[in-house]
């Protein structure tokens, strides 16, 4: 006798939908690590000697680049490890998706500041070196990811697809970097303008490095578990199917 | 070769990266709060490990 | 039954079918001698087209390629002919392998159509002691492209709405092939002052993408058919 599911929730708000303690913490943590972005960012870091005003925006691009890449190494192993009888759960192919999903905000920030910060040192929103390409190959890479995700079937299909497809993106990224390194080596001139930060200009890039990690994780966290109640919806909505299936029957 | 603009036209691109930056992430943030406050009440305690 | 032995009969089922239905004379063909024209049109200048013309042949390459790898699914999916396969037991590795060595039959009859194009209407150049050089690249990139289409393929084939997905999906991946195998051509071509042995480690990564992507996509195959 299968148990029937119990009625749907009543309609009444849920005070914290997908917070904890430790995601007000975090969050607090991340506006005050904003707040300090911008401001040293902004205003109380100087201009650099050869960049000027071009460095401030490096506070934002160069965190934003890292936490994608992290982004994409927490997507691959979550992969990796759904795939893995032993540890597999389907909690790892959310953690898959929502990292994947960050990971392609923060690159498509980074491919926006860096454009603008390429137009004010270097008088180009573009150009074609290995840096650049193989982050833009990233960058359209998971989308498609992501859009794989959304094929539709069930939650262990779309769990195993997006896992394979994460992990050959795992085995592209050496061959399209290295391609892409052999046919437009990185001019000599483009490593010397990043240069050597010091002094507060250096802070300002922790500061940034530290608020957009810890909005990473808060990110992760907040987005994964939407993830995981949009799949309870869908059990349950399968659940009341079957219930009534079988209701209908036992009419007959 | 280097700094082709001077500081004051690099002022709107430096305000614009941050203002894109913060913005795009506060939208990313506003619809994902928005989309689990849309959701949660239809779920059930037990699947909301976390609370 | 062997991996091999079903990969051969597959193989062997696919290009019968293309043999007999002419799709790829028909259609395909016609469609990349068509993008090869209207290279010209848009790059209008006889140089640049001479210069290029490597580059051309393997972008004509890889936009028809989206066509093939949609039709060598569609064979498939009329008949519910691929999940009658997975259902009798067929070990999708040998799946994989065989509509990979239809696809890169395909593609090796498309690529000839298209450097002979290139030669006719860009007046490119073959250096005879880049010929070699020319066969080992046009062997390796079709070995990596095949592997890839018929991965990719697969997925993207499913259910309805899913056949935009490929070219999203599939482009960025042969990125490393379209580069790499441009490069090699251009050195067989001695465009621009390349000369043969700049080509041969160009070669090298074709191969090594290949290998990558035929292992990768033996193993990966079975999983993302799976409806």
């Amino acid at each position: 006798m299968t148990p029937t599911p119990t009625p749907s929730p009543g309609r009444t708000a849920v005070a914290r939908p997908t917070g904890t303690r430790f995601t007000r913490v975090l969050g607090a943590a991340v506006i005050l690590g904003m707040a300090w972005l911008v401001l040293f960012g902004l205003f109380l870091s100087p201009n650099d000697e050869k960049q000027k005003a071009g460095v401030r925006i490096l506070y934002i691009h160069v965190p934003t680049a890292w936490l994608a890449y992290l982004a994409f190494i927490v997507t691959g192993i979550s992969s990796a490890a759904y795939l893995v009888k032993r540890t597999r759960s389907l909690t790892w192919d959310r953690i898959a998706g929502a990292s994947a999903e960050i990971g392609v905000l923060f690159m498509g920030i980074t491919l926006v500041t860096g454009s603008l910060w390429g137009r004010i040192s270097w008088g180009i929103f573009w150009t074609w070196d290995s840096r650049l390409t193989t982050t833009a190959f990233l960058f359209v890479t998971y989308i498609g990811y992501l859009a794989v995700r959304n094929l539709g079937g069930t939650h262990q299909q779309r769990a195993r697809r997006s896992a394979i497809i994460a992990l050959l993106a795992v085995l592209e990224v050496p061959l399209v970097h290295f391609s892409v390194k052999w046919w437009r080596p990185l001019h000599q001139q483009e490593s010397v303008a990043e240069g050597k930060l010091s002094g507060l200009m250096l802070f300002s890039l922790f500061v940034g490095l530290i608020a957009f990690t810890l909005l990473y994780v808060w990110l992760l966290l907040h987005r994964q578990r939407v993830l995981a109640m949009e799949d309870a919806l869908d059990d349950q909505g399968l659940d009341v199917a079957l219930a009534e299936r079988r209701a209908e029957g036992a009419q007959v | 070769m280097f700094a082709v603009m001077s500081t004051s036209d690099q002022t709107p691109y430096v305000i614009a990266s941050y203002v894109i930056t913060l913005g795009g992430i506060g939208l990313y943030v506003w619809r994902l709060l928005a989309r689990a406050r849309k959701i949660a009440p239809q779920v059930r305690e037990e699947d909301r490990p976390w609370t | 039954m062997s991996t091999w032995r079903i990969a051969r009969l597959i193989a062997a089922k696919d290009l019968r079918i293309e043999l007999r239905s002419r799709v790829v004379t028909n259609q395909v063909l016609p469609f990349a001698a068509l993008v090869m024209v209207m290279f010209a049109f848009a790059l209008d200048n006889d140089a640049v087209l001479t210069r290029v013309a490597p580059g051309l042949v393997w972008l004509a390459t890889m936009f028809s390629m989206l066509v093939l790898v949609q039709r060598t699914f569609a064979v498939e999916s009329a008949d519910g002919a691929l999940d009658a396969l997975q259902v009798a037991g067929v070990r999708p590795g040998g799946i994989f392998l065989g509509k990979s060595l239809a696809l890169a039959v395909e593609l090796a009859v498309l690529e000839v159509v298209l450097l002979i194009a290139a030669v006719v209407l860009y007046q490119a150049d073959v250096a005879g002691s880049g010929v070699v050089l020319l066969v080992a690249t046009f062997v390796a990139a079709t070995t990596g492209l095949a592997f890839v289409g018929t991965l990719y393929g697969g997925l993207a084939a499913g259910a309805k709405g899913r056949e935009t997905l490929l070219p999203l999906l599939m482009l960025p991946v042969v990125a490393p092939v379209l580069i790499g195998a441009t490069r090699a051509t251009e050195a067989a071509f001695g465009t621009n002052g390349a000369t043969s042995s700049e080509g041969w480690p160009w070669v090298g990564l074709l191969v090594l993408f290949a290998a990558l992507f035929g292992l990768g996509g033996t193993l990966a195959f079975g999983s993302l058919i799976d409806e």
